[in-house]
C-alpha cells in the first residue's frame, strides 16, 4: 500500500461531479479528506490523504489528470521561510498536527512538511509572514 | 570578594575577561558554588528578542533647496505617517504607525501588513523609502511639497529611541470567551485552548538583575545588532509589584528606555511584525551585560526558568476591562514545556519572545566582550527600585462637564463653522 498527501484542484466545471466517489469505487483508493473548499462555479480545492495499492494509485492519478483535476503533492504547497522566522514558536500551539513544533529545551522551531495538512491556521498567526501557502 | 567595573573593564581590554551567558551561568554556579563562581566570572550576558510596541526612531533628513519646514506640516515614509511636531527637517516615526488608508480592523481581523516598524526594518536593511512631505510655507522656509527617495545613509541622524522595552516579566495570555480573539499576545483560542507568553525568562535582562543593581541610566548594551544605551527606566516602570523570595517580580514590572544609532544596526535584530487583528509592532533585539561585582549580583544572574513565575490573565475579560485578576501562577519552566495547567485544565503554550534569538544575542554580546571590543559602563544613576514609591497607575478620568464646554469660546466658534458641539 502506498500513501500520499495531495492537493487536488478542481476546475469550475468539475465541482458538481462525484470525483471522490469514483476514486473509492472504481480505483479502490482510501480517501481521507483533510481540507476542502468547494464553491459552485469556482475552482475547488481538496487536500486529501490517499492510500491504495501502487498500481491502483497510479491509475487513479491518471484518471484525475485526464479529468482536468490538478494534482500536486502537499509538501510543495506550504512553505516555511526560515530566513523570515524568528523562532518565537507562536505557531506551535495552533498547529493541529504537530507539523510545527518546538524542539525542547533549545526552543528551536521545526517544520515537518510530512505532517502538514495545509490547514493554513499558522498563516495569520505568524507576525513575520514566515508561513506561506503557495497556491 | 568585590570587583569594580573599572577592574572588569581592564580585564576586558586585556582580553582576559571571563564571560558567560545567563543560561550557561546556571550550571556553573550550581557546580562551583556562588562564592567561587563569583570570584571567577566577570560578566553575565543577557538577551531578549520580542515585539516591543513602544519603539520608534527619529531622523534628520537634511534640508531641501529651497528650504522647507516639515514641522507643523505632514510627512510620510512609504505612506506611513511620521510625527512632524519638531523642527524643520526632524521626524519621529513610531513602530505602530499605519497608513491613513490602512483598512485597520474594518474587515475584522485586519492584517496590518505594513507600518512604522516595517519602515524602520526597511531603512536598516539599506532599502530606499519614499518620503512625502507637505509644509505650509514661511518666508524662511518657502517650499511646500517634497517627494523623494531616501535611505538611511542619506540622513544626518537616524536614531532608534524606544520609550519602553525589555519588560521585566509579563502576563501569560488566555481567552475564556467563546470566540477567537486577536491580541498583542497573538491569536487566542476560545475556551482557553492556548496560552501565550512573552519573555526570555532566565535570559531576559531585567530578570537577571531584578533590583536594578547594575543596569541603569547610561548602561551600554546590544541594541538592534549594534551598540546602544539605556536612557533610564521606561514608561510604565513599576518596581513595587509583589516579588518572589529571590526578588523576582511575579508579574510585569520594570522597563527600560533605550536608544542607539540606527545606522550601525541590522535588520536581523529590528523586525517589523504584523499581529492579525491587532496592529504593527517592532521586534527589537536587546542584550544587557551584567558585571559580576559581587556574589549577590551573581546570585540574581543565576536565576532559572523554574524560579520565575508569571500570572495567567484572561484577555477576553479581565485585561480589556482593566481588572487585576490572575487565573493562576505558572513558571517559565512550565511555559516552555509546551503546556500549563490552569484551573485544572491542560493548556498548550507558545511564546512570542524568541528564546533561540535571545540566546544568540547573549552569545554575540559575550563575543564582543571577550574580544575586548565592548567595555562596560557604570550607570550615571540607578533605576527606581522597590522602595522608590514609583508606581504605574491607571488614568483617572475626570468627566468634562457639558455646561463648562458651552461657555467655551472654542465650542461656539466650532458650531458657527458648522461643526458638532455638545
Amino acid at each position: 500500500m502506498k500513501k500520499k498527501r495531495l492537493v487536488l484542484t478542481f476546475p469550475p466545471n468539475l465541482v458538481d461531479q462525484p470525483v471522490t466517489y469514483r476514486l473509492v469505487k472504481d480505483y479502490n483508493v482510501m480517501v481521507n479528506i483533510l481540507r476542502a473548499r468547494i464553491t459552485p462555479r469556482e475552482q475547488g480545492r481538496l487536500v486529501v490523504e490517499v492510500t491504495a495499492a501502487r498500481k491502483d494509485l497510479t491509475a487513479a492519478l491518471s484518471f484525475l489528470e485526464d479529468l482536468g483535476v490538478g494534482v500536486q503533492p502537499l509538501a510543495r504547497d506550504v512553505r516555511w521561510h526560515e530566513e523570515r522566522c524568528i523562532e518565537c514558536t507562536a505557531c506551535t500551539a495552533i498547529c493541529p498536527t504537530g507539523a510545527l513544533s518546538a524542539r525542547r529545551p533549545e526552543m528551536a522551531l521545526s517544520f515537518n512538511g510530512d505532517k502538514c495538512i495545509a490547514c493554513e491556521l499558522c498563516v495569520p498567526i505568524c507576525p513575520y509572514s514566515a508561513m506561506e501557502i503557495v497556491s | 570578594m568585590k570587583k569594580t567595573i573599572e577592574e572588569i573593564n581592564e580585564k576586558i581590554a586585556r582580553g582576559q575577561a571571563v564571560v558567560f551567558n545567563a543560561e550557561e551561568i546556571i550550571p556553573l554556579v550550581r557546580k562551583k558554588g556562588l562564592k567561587k563562581a563569583a570570584a571567577e566570572v566577570d560578566v553575565v550576558t543577557t538577551g531578549t528578542f520580542a515585539p516591543m510596541c513602544s519603539s520608534g526612531a527619529y531622523f534628520n533628513v537634511g534640508h531641501t533647496t529651497p528650504r522647507m519646514k516639515l514641522g507643523g506640516g505632514a510627512a510620510t515614509l512609504n505612506g506611513i505617517p511620521a510625527y512632524t511636531g519638531l523642527a524643520a527637517v526632524d521626524l519621529f516615526l513610531g513602530a505602530t504607525a499605519i497608513a491613513d488608508d490602512d483598512p485597520r480592523n474594518k474587515i475584522y481581523p485586519g492584517a496590518f501588513r505594513y507600518g512604522g516598524a516595517h519602515v524602520i526594518e526597511d531603512l536598516v536593511a539599506g532599502k530606499d523609502v519614499k518620503l512625502v512631505a507637505e509644509g505650509y510655507g514661511t518666508d524662511c522656509y518657502p517650499r511646500r511639497r517634497l517627494e523623494t527617495w531616501i535611505r538611511l545613509g542619506d540622513m544626518n541622524e537616524a536614531v532608534l529611541f524606544n520609550v519602553r522595552n525589555a519588560y521585566q516579566n509579563y502576563n501569560v495570555a488566555v481567552n475564556l470567551s467563546d470566540r477567537v480573539i486577536h491580541t498583542y499576545m497573538g491569536v487566542l483560542q476560545p475556551g482557553m485552548r492556548n496560552a501565550t507568553y512573552c519573555s526570555a525568562g532566565q535570559l531576559s535582562p531585567l530578570l537577571n538583575d531584578p533590583l536594578y543593581r547594575t543596569i541603569g541610566m547610561g548602561s551600554r548594551i546590544f541594541l538592534g545588532g549594534g551598540i546602544g544605551y539605556v536612557v533610564g527606566s521606561g514608561t510604565q516602570h513599576n518596581p513595587g509589584v509583589p516579588r518572589t523570595e529571590r526578588s523576582v517580580p511575579r508579574m510585569g514590572s520594570g522597563t527600560l528606555s533605550v536608544t542607539g544609532d540606527l545606522k550601525q544596526m541590522s535588520a536581523r535584530w529590528l523586525r517589523g511584525a504584523s499581529f492579525t487583528g491587532y496592529g504593527v509592532t517592532l521586534a527589537v533585539g536587546i542584550g544587557v551585560p551584567i558585571p559580576i561585582v559581587d556574589e549577590e549580583t551573581l546570585y540574581y544572574a543565576a536565576v532559572t526558568d523554574a524560579d520565575i513565575v508569571a500570572q495567567v490573565v484572561d484577555y477576553s475579560g479581565a485585561y480589556p476591562n482593566g481588572i487585576a485578576e490572575s487565573l493562576g501562577e505558572v513558571t517559565y519552566a512550565e511555559l516552555k514545556s509546551g503546556s500549563i495547567t490552569v484551573n485544572g485544565k491542560k493548556v498548550s503554550t507558545s511564546g512570542l519572545s524568541s528564546y533561540v534569538r535571545a540566546k544568540e544575542i547573549a552569545e554575540t554580546l559575550k563575543g564582543w566582550i571577550r574580544d575586548g571590543s565592548f567595555l562596560l559602563t557604570q550607570p550615571v544613576t540607578t533605576l527606581p527600585s522597590m522602595d522608590s514609591g514609583v508606581c504605574f497607575k491607571a488614568l483617572n478620568e475626570r468627566p468634562v462637564a457639558v455646561t463648562a464646554l458651552k461657555s467655551s469660546r472654542d465650542v461656539i466658534e466650532t458650531s458657527r463653522a458648522g461643526g458638532t458641539a455638545p
